[in-house]
């Protein structure tokens, strides 16, 4: 069997993961990839957790990434990021924005959040690229666009051409939103920007 | 949300099982097609209301939605109706009823079961549908098969003059994938006939049509050995050959891709011949069938030996990590452990209400009071069970907050006959089951307080539009209710009838406390919007004033989202007590000034914000609205 490429999308209600997951299948689609995507986000919207499988290839079969199985984890949220990181293979790569959605649950007092989710990941031996997707957005001059900040963060990592990404980002907002259009392209750019320089420090120390 | 939309032509596209059938729907020429929103069918009728040539509407139950399609049908229309697993609960009293008159025109039933419950309250399996009302089950496997299978359905539907169900699960709903697609064609009415020996099922008129029920289960049957919808695929490794209905054929075929499969497409009646063929060219039998055992049994029944639910969990979905260690085991193979890391322990994050939902003050009052039990709904407002309020008692289906408030209230004994009886219900809930219910209190005279919590909108899947809100699927102005003179009309006295603004804590918490006290029915209606809807108008939000914060974390009782502990303390009280200090601050970029968390706080630290915001984290796209 040809391979397929599996994406699994991790984050908070809310964040846009499923947009981004969807933005990752056009570009597929556009290139003629057959294509499956599906979620698990049952209440998703109250801000619980929401994850997006993409698998795409020849011909894809069941819709489902398995556990051990993503080539690319991108978590929109750290601690999000580590639930799911069984589910990466262990050659696999995650992005990750470590940026925090710190739960009610938490501030309540009843849970804990995990001192450095990134950390973590990285003493299990996963390969990590992390940075800060969210305050990046900000400076960029809307928190929204976050979620386009982390699909540039990916676009040199996947098995076909930053520019098809990058394309069907830019495809979506010219449809419904032109005038975010040049925002969209500086905030792709910046992500793919941050973590090429991210990966390059890795290598350095 | 436009009335129609252009219809994109036929061609490759990108499409949820939701998505597929709404498309099949409309190019079959329906009329007419009804739902009440449930999650993971809510998306088909959304979709088809954006189609023009037909009909649509939310029905305030699926009873309605049934019986509205079945009315088209009766008149020669080709008639649709979607719902969740547990919408046909409610609509089986009309379904079961409609197999002896059968059909006219095509009748397609779309059920969506929650395999793996996503969002449901069980996990019922809707192909039994099928053998209790004798009518054909067809299941899909991806949007492709959504598609196609939808379009059969009508013709099965007509050829055999029956409803036929569609058994859809979270996992086809939800799921995109390429479909490509057709154009519509114009199926035009025959018209009504009268025929009350087809129609006005009174015994008499029945009981002959008794059979003509089985005689079209009997062409189902030999069209089930035949149909190209049910098929083998071949395999070389004939260890175990594999049986398998919707979306299990694409994860069998994924996790064991050597191996003979027969897939069911028309899977009520089941080809029990063609089964007994296929199990006779492999060395054993594997049904894959997600929930029940219900092919299994059927097989068994009929001599044809197979595994099933002995080597397969019969709860949640049967991925391909579910089936291989689970075949590897019936094998008698070693289950190697996995290279992959292991699953990281990490705090649970369950859904949460909005930011200034309105729901936010009522439970924050009910959580003050003591000795209530509070019987709950289902809706956004079941959360209120959860932190920080822990403030609902009991859900159970549509409705029943009602009914089971009332049985405690005459079931109690000594040991509750001093605690208050309290339901809460949503709007939409209400009108679906819930006011049957409130009738029953008052005509039983049922010492309840009801809280119906009117958002304007059935929060939960999306927003939706109800009678509640006097506008229809298009968002066009129609007829509104008036719940408090529904109530009234209900049995409620207009004196026990209280319309409240839910952000007003002190006249929430008095209100409820004087109405609980009074040993008769009375009903609180709260009347601020869904945060997540068009009604909602943000106000200016709040910031702490760090040096006034004490610590209290009174605030954080009420469970907004948009309040954070930024450090926490402890100090011991001249009494010796220990106590433990929360500091806090707002998410102002998030906050939409309801207010709610500004009336608990003492100390008065929760101010306005400049108009200068500042924003903080990621925190604070959590919840704007789509």
């Amino acid at each position: 069997m040809s391979k397929i490429t599996n994406i699994l999308v991790c984050g908070v209600g809310g964040q846009g993961v499923m947009t981004a997951t969807e933005i990752l299948a056009e570009a597929a689609i556009s290139l003629g990839f057959d294509v499956k995507k599906t979620e698990v986000a049952g209440m998703s919207q109250r801000g619980g957790v929401v994850t997006s499988h993409l698998r795409f290839g020849d011909v894809v079969l069941s819709p489902q990434i398995a556990p051990g199985e993503a080539d690319l984890l991108i978590g929109f949220e750290s601690a999000e990021a580590l639930r799911w990181s069984h589910m990466l293979r262990p050659d696999g790569v995650a992005l990750v924005n470590s940026g925090r959605i710190v739960p009610p649950v938490v501030n309540l007092g009843l849970f804990d959040y995990p001192e450095d989710p990134v950390a973590q990941m990285r003493a299990l031996g996963l390969t990590v690229h992390a940075f800060d997707a969210s305050s990046l957005a900000i400076q960029l001059g809307n928190i929204r666009l976050g979620n386009t900040v982390m699909l540039g963060a990916c676009a040199d990592r996947l098995p076909f051409p930053a520019e098809a990404l990058r394309d069907a980002v830019l495809a979506r907002f010219g449809t419904r939103k032109p005038q975010l259009v040049d925002a969209n392209r500086g905030a792709f750019e910046a992500g793919r920007r941050a973590v090429a320089g991210e990966a390059l420090a890795a290598t350095e120390s | 949300m436009p009335a129609t939309q252009t219809v994109p032509a036929a061609a490759r596209m990108f499409l949820s099982g939701n998505d597929a059938v709404a498309r099949a729907v409309w190019e079959a020429g329906t009329r007419v097609a009804a739902a009440y929103p449930g999650t993971p069918s809510t998306e088909i009728l959304e979709i088809l209301s954006r189609y023009s040539g037909l009909h649509t509407e939310w029905s305030v139950n699926e009873k309605v939605s049934m019986e509205v399609a079945l009315g088209a049908s009766m008149v020669g229309a080709r008639a649709f109706c979607a719902m969740k697993h547990v919408g046909l609960n409610v609509a089986s009293d009309a379904l079961m009823t409609m197999t002896v008159t059968g059909t006219e025109g095509g009748l397609v039933i779309a059920v969506a079961d929650d395999v793996g419950m996503s969002s449901s309250q069980n996990e019922q399996d809707s192909r039994y549908w099928g053998r209790f009302a004798h009518v054909p089950v067809l299941e899909p496997a991806d949007s492709q098969e959504a598609y196609s299978m939808t379009l059969a359905a009508f013709e099965l539907s007509e050829r055999l003059k029956s409803p036929v169900i569609l058994r859809l699960t979270t996992r086809i709903c939800h799921v995109k994938g390429v479909v490509h697609t057709g154009e519509r064609i114009e199926v035009e009415p025959k018209g009504f006939v009268k025929d009350p020996r087809h129609w006005v099922m009174v015994p008499g008129n029945a009981k002959p049509r008794l059979p003509s029920m089985f005689e079209r289960e009997s062409a189902a049957r030999a069209e089930a050995e035949v149909t190209p919808l049910n098929f083998q695929v071949d395999g070389s490794d004939r260890r175990i050959g594999f049986v398998t209905s919707g979306p299990t054929f694409m994860h069998v075929r994924e996790a064991f891709p050597d191996a003979p499969v027969f897939k069911l497409g028309l899977s009520c009646p089941p080809p029990l011949e063609s089964l007994r063929r296929f199990a006779a060219t492999v060395d054993a039998v594997l049904v894959v069938e997600e929930t029940e055992p219900l092919l299994e049994t059927e097989m068994k029944a009929a001599g044809i030996a197979c595994h099933g639910k002995d080597v397969l969990p019969r709860i949640g979905e049967l991925a391909p990590d579910v089936l291989e260690p689970a075949v590897k085991r019936l094998r008698g193979e070693v289950v190697p452990e996995p290279e992959h890391v292991p699953p990281q322990q990490v705090f649970p994050r369950p859904p949460t209400m909005c930011v200034a939902c309105p729901h936010l003050g009522v439970y924050y009052t009910l959580s003050q009071m003591r000795n209530v039990i509070i019987s709950g709904d289902i809706g956004c407002y079941t959360l209120g069970a959860g932190h920080p309020w822990n403030a609902l008692d009991t859900c159970i289906s549509m409705g029943a907050s009602m009914g089971t408030a009332l049985g405690m209230d005459k079931g109690r004994g000594k040991v509750d006959e001093n605690k208050k009886v309290v339901a809460v219900i949503g709007d939409s809930t209400f009108m679906h089951m819930g006011m049957q219910g409130l009738l029953d209190i008052t005509w039983n005279r049922g010492n309840v307080t009801v809280l119906l919590l009117d958002n304007r909108a059935v929060g939960m899947t999306g927003g939706q539009d109800n009678p509640g809100t006097g506008r229809d699927i298009h968002g066009e102005e129609t007829a509104r209710v008036d719940f408090a003179k529904l109530c009234e009309a209900l049995g409620v006295k207009k004196e026990r009838i209280r319309v409240l603004d839910p952000y007003e804590l002190p006249v929430l918490f008095k209100a409820l406390r004087e109405e609980t006290k009074i040993e008769e029915p009375s009903v609180i209606i709260t009347n601020r919007p869904c945060v997540l809807i068009d009604h909602y108008q943000p106000a200016k939000s709040y910031t702490v004033e760090e040096d006034r914060c004490t610590g209290c974390g009174n605030c954080i009782e009420v469970g907004c989202p948009a309040i954070h502990v930024t450090r926490r303390d402890k100090v011991v009280k001249a009494s010796g007590k220990e106590v433990d200090l929360s500091f806090v601050r707002i998410e102002t970029s998030a906050c939409t000034g309801c207010g709610l968390c500004v009336q608990p706080c003492a100390p008065e630290a929760i101010v306005h914000a400049d108009p200068v915001q500042s924003v903080q984290s990621v925190q604070s796209v959590q919840f704007v609205r789509k």
